[in-house]
Parts: C-alpha cells; sequence; structure tokens
C-alpha cells in the first residue's frame, strides 16, 4: 500500500477537506480542532459585536479588546474579594507547588502574562478577561477544597473546560479565577456489555471517543471542535452537534454525574443506572447550567455500538417545502439507520465554493441542498434501504438531483460541503451567527425575512466592489433537529448592521415560540436576551435554582441568566 | 479514424480513507469487514473513459466503454459505479474471495478479453492500491504488441489514429505519441472524477452486466509467486508526557542528554 499517502496531493476531494476545511474536522475522526489552529483561522461571531477584521497573531497584552472595556455596562462585582498572595499560597498548599497545578499571576502579572493568555481568551477571540490565577486540580477533593476556600472567601470562579465554548462563557470578564479541568482527564471505567462509560470532566472527547472507537463503541456526541472540548464542558453546555437526531440530547444519554457545589460539597450521582426513579433528578441541573451552579468532576454515560455501516447521500432540492418532504421521507422509509439530516442553502453552498474552489458535488446549482447520512450495523441492508428511498424520492419528484457517496473519501467530502461553511464565512470576515430553534415549518422563512431586511435597508448586495456592507445572508443547519443557523456574512464593520437584525430576529423567533440559543447556549452574549425564549416566571424559577446551590454567587458570575 | 471501442479493467480494493490492517497469520492485509471501493487509479481511467465521449475528443467518437473488473461478487459494486458514472456495460469475471489474481494472470485474462470485446483502447490504472505492483497495463502491452503509455497524465487525439500522451517525468513533461490500439496507464493528475448523479446510479442498475467465469477466458488462479509474511511498519516510540520543566529536566537527566 505504499503509494497510499502519495494519493493525496491529487486526490482532489480530501486533499480539500485536510487542507482547507480541516479545523470543522471533517468526519470520521481524520482532523481535529486544537486551540491553536482555531485561534489561527475561522472565528466565529456570536450575535451581539461584530468582530475585528484583522487579527494580529500574537495578543497585545494590553488592549482595547477586553470583555471589561468592549462592554462597559459590565461592571465588577464589588462583594467579590481581591486575590492576594495569602490566597495564592493557601492554593500553592493545596495543590503543591508545581506549575502544572498553577498559573500565578498575583506575584508577578508580567511573567505570567503568557501562560494567562489563553485561560483568558475565547475560541472566537471575541471575549478577554483579567484572570490573574489558573487552578488545575487533579482530584475531586482539591476541587472541593479550591470551591470552599473560594465560597468562603467571596473569590470568584470561571470553570473552564477546553475553552471552545461560543457564547463567551468559558473565560472570565473581570479578574475571576479559571478553574481548569485539563489535569482531571483519566478515563476511569467502561462496561463492555452495558456500553457505559465513566471519566472524568476533563477527557477530551475525541480521546473517548477513539477509545470507544477500539472497543466497538461510539460516543453519543460528536462535534466540530471535538479534538479540544472536554466531556464537562459538553455536558455543562448540553452541547447538541451532529448525532442527536440518532442518539439523542445528553439529558438522556448520561446517566451519572458527580459534581462539586461552591460550598465545597460533593454531589454523589455518578450512577451507571439506565433506570432509577428514586427522588428528583438532580443531575439534569448540572447539563447546561454552563458552570453556574457547581464543578462538574466525573461524568458516566451510556455509550451506543458503533455503527459498522455509513452512507451519505446529498440532494439538490427546488424549495424548501421539498426539502421538508425530502425530511418527512426520509423519517418514514429509514427510520431507524437514518442518523443525521442537514440543510444548506445556495448561499451557504456557494460561499463555501468560493473559499474552497472544491468541485461542487452536483453539475447544476438548487435553491437546497440537504445532507443525509445512514448509520448501521449491515452494509446490505443499509443500501438496499437507502437505494428504495432514493428511488422513491426522485420518482416523487422531491428531489431534483443528488448524489451519493461512493467511497469513504466521496463520504468525507460530502459532508466538509456541511460541516466547512462555518469556516469559509469566517475567511470571508464577520459574521453575524444566530443559533436558533423553530418549529420546522418556518424555520427557514428566518433567512428569507432577514435577508429582505437587510437587502430594504440598502446593505444587503454581492457586488465586487463592496459597495454594501453585508455580502450574504444565509441560512443552514440541523434539519433533523429544527435548528438553523442564520449567518450574516459581512464585509466590514458597520453600525447599520446589527440594528437591523437586533432585536428583530429575536423578536421574530419570540412570536414563534422558538428559541433564541438551540445548542449553544447563554454565557455572556445570550444573557440579555432569555427573556424573548422563557417567560419571567420560568427566569424566576430558574433564579431560585442559581441562589439555592450558589448562594454567594461566585460561580461564574455576570453571565447565564 | 476508427471509433474507440474503450475497454477499463477497475478493481475492487480496501477504500483508500482506510487504514489497513496486516491479519493475525500474517499472510495479507485483514479484509473481513473491511470496507472496499474502487481502486482510485481505475476511476480516473473510468473518469477519462467518459470525458473522451463527453467532449468528443476522438474524432471517430466513442462507439463502446466496457468496464471489466475479476473479483468476488462484490466486485459487482464497483462496476455499477463505473457504469453510474457513465460505462456503457460490464463485464465480472468471478474469483472466489481470497484467490487473488496475480498482474500476470490479470493481463492474459484481459488479452482475451481485448479480442472477445475488440477493444482498440485499454485505459489502465497505474496500479492498484493494494498490491502496488504496477505491471499489468505493461504486462498486457507486452502481450497484445500493443503500444503503450503509461502513467498519463494528458491524453489527446490526432488525426489518423494517433494519439499523444502526455506523463510527468522527474523535472517536466514528456509526450509519447502511437498509433491505436493502444494501452494507457493512468495517473493522479489525469483528471478529477465526478461524483455519479442519483439518476445515473439508477440508470446504471439497468445496464449490462455480464457474469463470466476464469474459464470463459482459459485461466486458472495458479500462483507463480508466494507470499512468505506480511508484517506492520516498525511502530514509531510513542512520546511521554512530563508535568513541568522540573520533571523535563529529570526525564533528560535519566536519558544522559544532560
Ligand atoms: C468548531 C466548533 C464547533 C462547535 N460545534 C458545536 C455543535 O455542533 N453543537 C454544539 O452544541 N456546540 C458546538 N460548539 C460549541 C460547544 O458548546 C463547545 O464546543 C463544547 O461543548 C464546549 O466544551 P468545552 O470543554 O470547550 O467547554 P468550555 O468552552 O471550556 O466551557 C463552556 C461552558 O461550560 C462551563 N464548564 C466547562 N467545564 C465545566 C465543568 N467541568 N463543570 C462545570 N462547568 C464547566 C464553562 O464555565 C462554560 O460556561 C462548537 C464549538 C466550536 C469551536
Amino acid at each position: 500500500m505504499a503509494c497510499r499517502p502519495q494519493l493525496t496531493p491529487v486526490l482532489r476531494r480530501l486533499a480539500r477537506t485536510t487542507s482547507e476545511l480541516s479545523r470543522q474536522a471533517p468526519r470520521p475522526q481524520v482532523l481535529s480542532l486544537t486551540r491553536t489552529a482555531a485561534a489561527a483561522g475561522s472565528r466565529s461571531l456570536g450575535s451581539s459585536q461584530p468582530r475585528p477584521f484583522q487579527h494580529t497573531p500574537a495578543r497585545r497584552k494590553d488592549g482595547d479588546d477586553f470583555t471589561s472595556i468592549k462592554y462597559p455596562e459590565l461592571k465588577r462585582d464589588g462583594r467579590f474579594g481581591r486575590l492576594t498572595l495569602d490566597h495564592v499560597a493557601h492554593f500553592r498548599s493545596l495543590l503543591g507547588d508545581s506549575n502544572s497545578a498553577l498559573i500565578d499571576g498575583v506575584a508577578n502579572a508580567e511573567a505570567a502574562a503568557d501562560d494567562l493568555e489563553p485561560f483568558n481568551s475565547d475560541w472566537m477571540r471575541k471575549y478577554r478577561g483579567h484572570t490573574q490565577l489558573v487552578l488545575k486540580p487533579a482530584s475531586t477533593t482539591e476541587v472541593s477544597q479550591i470551591l470552599k476556600y473560594c465560597n468562603d472567601n467571596m473569590l470568584a470562579v470561571v470553570p473552564q473546560g477546553g475553552n471552545t465554548g461560543l457564547v463567551g462563557g468559558s473565560v472570565p470578564v473581570f479578574d475571576e479565577i479559571v478553574l481548569s479541568m485539563s489535569r482531571m482527564s483519566q478515563i476511569l471505567e467502561f462496561d463492555d456489555v452495558s456500553g457505559t462509560l465513566v471519566a472524568e470532566a476533563g477527557c477530551i472527547l475525541e480521546v473517548a471517543d477513539q477509545y470507544l472507537a477500539a472497543r466497538g463503541y461510539i460516543f453519543p456526541l460528536d462535534l466540530g471542535a471535538k479534538g479540544s472540548c472536554h466531556l464537562g464542558g459538553n455536558l455543562s453546555t448540553n452541547a447538541g452537534g451532529l448525532r442527536l437526531l440518532r442518539y439523542g440530547s445528553l439529558h438522556g444519554t448520561v446517566l451519572g454525574i458527580e459534581a462539586v457545589l461552591p460550598d465545597g460539597t460533593v454531589v454523589d450521582d455518578l450512577s451507571r443506572l439506565r433506570k432509577n426513579n428514586t427522588g428528583y433528578d438532580l443531575k439534569q441541573l448540572f447539563i447546561g447550567a454552563e458552570g453556574t451552579i457547581g464543578v462538574i468532576t466525573k461524568v458516566s454515560i451510556q455509550c451506543p455500538q458503533r455503527p459498522a455501516a455509513q452512507n451519505v447521500a446529498f440532494f439538490g432540492l427546488e424549495s424548501y417545502e421539498h426539502a421538508q418532504r425530502a425530511f418527512r421521507e426520509a423519517k418514514g422509509q429509514l427510520s431507524e439507520i437514518l442518523s443525521a439530516f442537514e440543510l444548506m442553502d445556495e448561499g451557504s453552498q456557494a460561499l463555501v465554493h468560493r473559499v474552497t474552489g472544491s468541485k461542487r458535488p452536483l453539475e447544476s446549482t438548487h435553491p437546497f441542498y440537504c445532507l443525509i447520512e445512514t448509520s448501521g450495523s449491515n452494509a446490505d441492508h443499509d443500501s438496499e434501504k437507502l437505494s428504495a428511498f432514493l428511488e422513491s424520492v426522485m420518482d416523487k419528484g422531491i428531489v431534483a438531483d443528488g448524489t451519493l457517496a461512493q467511497d469513504e473519501t466521496q463520504l468525507r467530502a460530502l459532508w466538509a460541503w456541511r460541516e466547512g461553511i462555518t469556516e469559509a464565512l469566517g475567511h470571508l470576515g464577520g459574521v453575524f451567527k444566530y443559533d436558533v430553534s423553530i418549529p420546522l415549518a418556518q424555520m427557514y422563512q428566518l433567512v428569507e425575512d432577514t435577508r429582505a431586511r437587510v437587502a430594504e435597508a440598502g446593505l444587503l448586495g454581492d457586488d465586487a466592489d463592496g459597495t454594501h456592507p453585508v455580502r450574504a445572508v444565509v441560512g443552514y443547519g440541523h434539519m433533523g433537529d429544527s435548528n438553523l443557523h442564520l449567518n450574516i456574512s459581512t464585509r466590514r464593520f458597520d453600525p447599520r448592521i446589527e440594528k437591523v437584525l437586533e432585536p428583530f430576529v429575536y423578536e421574530w423567533i419570540a412570536q414563534r415560540q422558538g428559541s433564541i440559543s438551540a445548542e449553544h447556549g447563554l454565557g455572556l452574549a445570550k444573557k440579555k436576551y432569555i427573556g424573548y425564549s422563557r417567560s419571567e416566571g420560568m427566569v424566576g424559577l430558574m433564579k431560585q435554582i442559581k441562589g439555592l446551590y450558589d448562594p454567594r454567587g461566585i460561580m461564574n458570575p455576570y453571565k447565564y441568566i | 479514424m476508427s471509433a474507440l471501442r474503450i475497454l477499463v479493467p477497475i478493481k475492487r480494493v480496501i477504500d483508500y480513507a482506510v487504514k489497513p490492517r496486516v491479519n493475525k497469520a500474517q499472510t495479507g492485509v485483514e479484509t473481513a469487514g473491511v470496507k472496499h471501493s474502487m481502486n482510485p487509479f481505475d476511476e480516473l481511467s473510468v473518469e477519462e473513459s467518459v470525458r473522451i465521449r463527453e467532449k468528443k475528443s476522438a474524432p471517430g467518437g466513442v462507439e463502446d466503454i466496457c468496464v471489466i473488473s475479476a473479483g468476488p461478487t462484490k466486485a459487482q459494486d464497483i462496476l455499477r459505479t463505473a457504469m453510474a458514472m457513465g460505462a456503457d456495460r460490464a463485464i465480472h469475471v468471478e474469483v472466489k474471495e481470497g484467490e487473488d489474481l496475480e498482474p500476470l494472470s490479470v493481463a492474459k485474462l484481459l488479452k482475451t478479453a481485448v479480442e472477445q470485446q475488440k477493444s482498440n483502447l485499454v485505459i489502465l490504472g497505474k496500479q492498484s492500491i493494494d498490491d502496488d505492483a504496477n505491471q499489468t497495463g505493461q504486462m498486457l502491452a507486452g502481450l497484445l504488441g500493443w503500444p503503450q503509455a503509461t502513467q498519463a497524465s494528458k491524453v489527446e487525439f490526432g488525426e489518423g489514429d494517433t494519439v499523444s500522451v502526455t506523463r510527468e517525468v522527474d523535472g517536466g513533461a514528456e509526450t509519447l505519441k502511437a498509433k491505436l490500439p493502444m494501452i494507457i496507464t493512468t495517473d493522479l493528475r489525469l483528471n478529477e472524477p465526478r461524483y455519479a448523479s442519483l439518476p445515473n446510479i439508477m440508470k446504471a442498475k439497468k445496464k449490462p452486466l455480464e457474469k463470466k467465469t476464469l474459464a470463459d477466458f482459459g485461466i486458472t488462479a495458479e500462483r507463480r509467486l508466494k507470499v512468505l509474511k506480511v508484517t506492520e511498519p516498525p511502530t514509531r516510540q510513542g512520546g511521554g508526557k512530563v508535568d513541568d520543566v522540573d520533571g523535563l529536566i529529570s526525564k533528560l537527566k535519566e536519558m544522559g542528554a544532560i
């Protein structure tokens, strides 16, 4: 097989997949995102603030890009203590003196600045905090001791996993202590019969998945950031990702959690049981809590059998109506083998094409495309089902054109047309991103209405001379989960864009009882918009929970609710 | 100029994107339960044949594109794929799983096929990525006594049955010219194979696929070569991780590096 590597230069589809679209990790696990790769390349934007268009590779040590300066309305909460050398000395006595357990900028801020920087800046390079201390506990006991001490001394804490969150939740706003889970990364046990995996919260998603792959199992969650994000971070954001349609949300697959409350109490709920109807299911509160009520230290999760056979089909469709019919048919005919149903509009695909130059899968263009993946245990059985399905959607005129991956290379290349969108948009300039959930029937209408609104304001145009600040308004997403990504690709900063978009988009969603954040969470970016998706009464109940578990408010302040 | 009757031999191999593993007995590569697909070089041959027809680049036109594969029953999948890409018909020569043919046997088989199909152009991959032999095209040319142009990166047709083939050589390009009938083997830069469209995948199901046996070609799966042992390349020594600078220094001391 000596010549396999030689194929790469011209093996067109794969070559593009690897070199240009690497950060969005085309599946399966050929590539993965690393913090450095991410920082060098694609960055996406939250909804409310355009990102600067030029990024200097090395961050200035002093700059106006601190969250506290960009958002002057945020004020440091005066109840929180300021870190002293005594505090640091106490943490040293808990964790040991080694540099791997503690990064101290209190004693000498200048010397530690470079080491602290990665913990202060988020993946999008949109938020930047002022932490002077990073603690890296190695055990649940250490986490408990740290939190108890912080609670007693009113020191604010930000739990941090892989720091790939997209809403600014994982980095401090002011001088909160960063509690990094990176040293708690062990896989603790795996039951080969039940498929139950128990691991520490700092275990990287891809590491867990590879461990499982060697044993014929798969992690029930997959997303572009898998090479960096932690299981604890995934749970804390209740990440959705690419396999949700098939394996369901973490609220169903997580069997148990061990967590530590701010007062040091260890929440000992690391059940390995699928069924356990004994009292309130408190672990659910930690799933999606974004580090606001405690720190997750261990996870027990139900992992399914890894599918032996996978197929990917890619369709061109004449309207959104056709896409919905295709989804309906796919569910009906492919039922248990359907593992993904993704939607892309022509605008998004044209931009990917512009950036990557890859050969487009279909001869002609269509207003919509969808990508269907099947996963099953028997390739022949799946192929037969899939062929029957393809034939029927072609015959019924639901699908205008399409293709079916004939080999693994094509399969990955087709996925790149979906997974590469975020990065392609990032290459072209600033992006306003909305990650929303809307009842399926109206889902794409949001893109059309937004596009019309931006055009009406005279901001939209795909002109070469760049007279219009907005290049395109595109939509794509996890159709199988009614989850749409509305993206507005801009050429340059223009204050009019945001005014046109907000609160228009949020109001539009609220009118249809949708969610303003389907899978990325609230963090700092969406905190003030929660009212568009949750009633006052609901937010009140949430605040009670927060008050109960974190009465002194030290956990991830300024964010969430 | 004569109308082209193109024969395209294709092979089912372990998928390019799959990492092959040596079997326990060390007699070969593990194939059970491993994803297979068309040899990537053969995809180029199919694509090139279809393009010659579509682009009308041969003055005499293309009368027939026939794909042929000797292999297990599953090889019919790649024959269907080739027909979905645009080949007219297919021949499947049944070979029992595990009874792989050596390049010379394949060349002999193809010689008979060329005669039976009245082919005047054979386009093959320069090699298949399973054993990397890079021999079949050359042996076939020898057996037939036809001119050969291997590792083509460009194929052009001229007057009077002439074909110019450009091949990449160290430090430049070399152009060969020959007259039909001839043998061409493909290299990576020749073209970019298409995605088979759904309508064509459906149509391919109805295209003729002839089933034959080795006996139809007067061939047996005899082996002249004996595989003694197949082993993995030595594994790289994994690195270790140190916790901090102190750890690094003591490790270096331990190794006697400082
Ligand atoms: C390229 C890319 C693709 C993505 N794709 C998807 C996608 O398809 N679907 C999706 O849902 N999301 C996606 N995301 C965002 C997603 O939320 C994160 O990637 C991931 O789930 C966060 O994990 P993390 O370990 O990086 O957490 P971090 O970013 O470190 O933290 C996220 C939040 O969780 C808290 N937290 C982290 N660890 C703990 C812990 N142990 N205990 C308590 N709180 C903790 C933090 O305080 C923070 O509020 C993507 C992000 C990127 C960069």
